[in-house]
């Protein structure tokens, strides 16, 4: 029997640069060797609980309110459930397109800001540069034009949404059925006028996000990585498709695990375990277990699901990428950046599409069919596959809802990454800095996770560092 | 990148309708919205972020409003001066954030102040605001009508509730 070494515990509380709430837990022996290390996710539950009693069609509206980041989403994937609710299986094409603009919209503005604005520091200072300057304001200060660039793509994506949904905060363009709003000519000429510089800010975004991953592909490729399954929706076909499509799993080495599943039936192929040591659930694909089958989702699992994207510039770009693992799923954690930065490109590319298609000045908005009392709706979120599945009673009330949200799907590799660079770079170091500390917070970014449901209000949520001793007794406390 | 100067005061309310007390900025934003006052925009969010910078570039006055969970009651009205907010977290920004890319990335001059209302009820989902709350947003709304009205913004700060 082995004596077992006394632990000191260091806690980064809340994560800096994340959405919402979270704390990180590092167990250090008396080596200061990393014995585990845990991302705690201060996750509300009860938003389910919340909707249950309202009518079905105020949900897409109301749902808005779990995320400040990504309310478009929520919009979407409670839409498309309500669709089903109200009897319909197909919409008409003004309203498809006018979801599917408001949905790239969306993509466009979120990938933009977590790009220029909260990865760029990490990448343009390094990830141990003073936390005083690795920050928005250092970015501005020494990066003028790359940050007005990451100002001008989040409105413009701003603006779509706000054309589309009714406004840029819980619009309410998404009914069931279909869409309560065309897009005028007015509206078309305005974001036709930016297109263009849009366009190539989202080449230059591409390109940035590409030379630095192959440049310091060496340093990156272990960073935090390992083997995973991957999951999303794909269209049939194989084609990468953002707003809807069936699931399609594959393994680390691209063996397909399901493919063109119907999510309706998600719950037969995903299930969900708890663990007790943190308020988020850990999914995982049925048919391997939870030991092996948790996979990821976001930019990153959808390149490597997907056959092929259905944009020229997105799709050559896609090719390049997939070069660099010889064809096969690539794995690299930090290549989420440059993954997330080839949808940035492909959704302007469908943008343009959809500002020059005539059917967005169609008149014909809604759809009408036969009630019906269970759906599921499924959107590729910016941060991944998002799962809204709800029961409604014959008094139109909502009486059961699950939602799987995009970060609750990466909760098992978000952690992985946490122990891979906790191990990596923390390990027998003798003195903790901020930043080895920012290293982790380097991991966690990557996948751009949206811990939402926060209040923010202020005198609210300093970063707290805090040392334990074996004891239990604090022996250090950092607080930014 | 320099923005031309529109409308004199912008106000935004900030904070999340669908947390009780923290929905306290949008709840006076739209008070507020409903007066039509002249030389006054008012947007609401659930959050700051960075493209309010582009925003509050174009305004001579910048008001932020939100709820506060510690402050004195029934509110507080103090300056914001450009500078980073390292550790605070999330995509959102801060006021001061807001304010220091106005200006580094814009060219603007700005006049910034923080309205802080004092709020009670953040740990539950709900649209109503807590009674208090609703009162401390009643006294806000009126004091910043005034200073609006009076353009008077550093003397309501200095004789502002603190």
């Amino acid at each position: 029997m082995t004596e077992k070494a006394p632990a000191k515990r260091v806690i980064i509380e809340p994560v800096t640069r994340v959405e919402g709430h979270g704390k990180v837990s590092i167990y250090l022996d008396a080596k200061n060797e990393v014995q585990q290390a845990r991302l705690h996710i201060v996750e509300f539950r009860g938003f389910e609980r919340f909707i249950q009693g309202r009518p079905y069609w105020e949900v897409p509206v109301l749902v808005q309110r779990l995320c400040g980041i990504c309310p478009v989403s929520h919009h979407l994937a409670a839409a498309k459930a309500m669709d089903i609710i109200a009897g319909v299986d197909k919409l008409t094409p003004t309203a498809e397109k006018m979801r599917r603009l408001m949905h790239y919209g969306q993509m466009f503005q979120s990938h933009s800001l977590h790009f220029f604005h909260l990865v760029s520091p990490d990448l343009l200072f390094g990830f141990d540069a003073d936390p005083a300057i690795r920050n928005v304001i250092g970015v501005a200060r020494k990066f003028p034009n790359l940050a007005v660039q990451g100002v001008m793509m989040r409105k413009y994506g701003q603006e779509i949404i706000k054309v589309t949904a009714g406004k840029k905060i819980h619009g309410t363009g998404a009914i069931p059925g279909g869409i309560n709003k065309n897009l005028s000519v007015a509206e078309r000429d305005a974001l036709l006028k930016d297109y263009n510089q849009m366009l190539e800010w989202a080449r230059g975004a591409l390109k940035i996000a590409r030379d630095y991953t192959v440049e310091h592909l060496q340093t990156l490729a272990p960073f935090g990585s390992f083997d995973s399954n991957h999951l999303s929706l794909i269209r049939d076909g194989g084609a990468m498709d953002l707003y809807h499509g069936n699931l399609r799993a594959i393994t680390a080495d691209g063996t397909k695990i399901f493919d063109q599943v119907n999510y309706q039936k998600y719950y037969d192929y995903i299930a969900e375990e708890v663990k007790n040591w943190s308020y988020m659930k850990f999914p995982f694909i049925r048919s391997i277990g939870p030991e092996n089958g948790w996979y990821r989702v976001g930019p990153l699992a959808r390149i490597n699901t997907a056959d092929f994207i259905d944009t020229p510039e997105a799709e050559a770009a896609r090719k390049e990428f997939m070069a660099v693992t010889n064809g096969k799923p690539n794995n690299i954690t930090m290549a989420y950046h440059w993954a997330r930065m080839i949808e940035t490109l492909h959704s302007i590319e469908k943008i343009g599409e959809l500002l020059h298609d005539p059917d967005l000045q169609g008149k014909d908005l809604v759809v009408k069919g036969k009630r019906r009392e269970e759906a599921v709706g499924l959107i590729e979120a910016p941060r991944g596959t998002l799962f809204h599945h709800y029961r409604v009673n014959k008094d139109d009330q909502v009486v059961m809802a699950n939602l799987i949200v995009s970060t609750t799907n990466n909760n098992t590799p978000m952690n992985l990454a946490v122990q891979k660079v906790a191990r990596d770079h923390i390990s027998g170091k003798a003195r903790i800095t901020e930043g080895l500390l920012n290293h982790i917070e380097v991991a966690i970014r990557a996948y751009d996770p949206c811990l939402s449901c926060a209040t923010h209000a202020m005198g609210r949520m300093p970063l707290e560092v805090e040392l334990f001793d074996a004891d239990g007794k604090m022996i250090e406390s950092r607080r930014k | 990148m320099t923005v031309a100067k529109q409308a004199n005061t912008l106000v935004i309310g900030f904070g999340n309708p669908g947390r009780c007390d923290d929905g306290l900025g949008p709840a006076l934003a739209e008070r507020l919205s409903g007066m039509n006052l002249p030389g006054v925009t008012v947007d609401s969010d659930y959050q700051l972020t960075v493209e309010d910078a582009h925003t509050v570039a174009s305004h001579a006055v910048t008001i932020f409003a939100d709820a506060d969970v510690s402050g004195p009651e029934p509110f507080r009205f103090t300056p914001v001066e450009p500078g980073s907010v390292s550790g605070f977290s999330s995509h959102s920004v801060e006021p001061p954030e807001v304010v220091a890319l106005a200006e580094c990335l814009f060219g603007a001059r700005v006049h910034a102040y923080a309205l802080g209302i004092r709020g009670y009820n953040f740990n539950s989902f709900g649209e109503q605001l807590s009674k208090k709350a609703t009162n401390n947003m009643e006294a806000a709304l009126e004091f910043l009508v005034g200073a609006i009205r009076n353009s008077s913004f550093d003397r309501a700060v200095s004789n502002g509730r603190k």
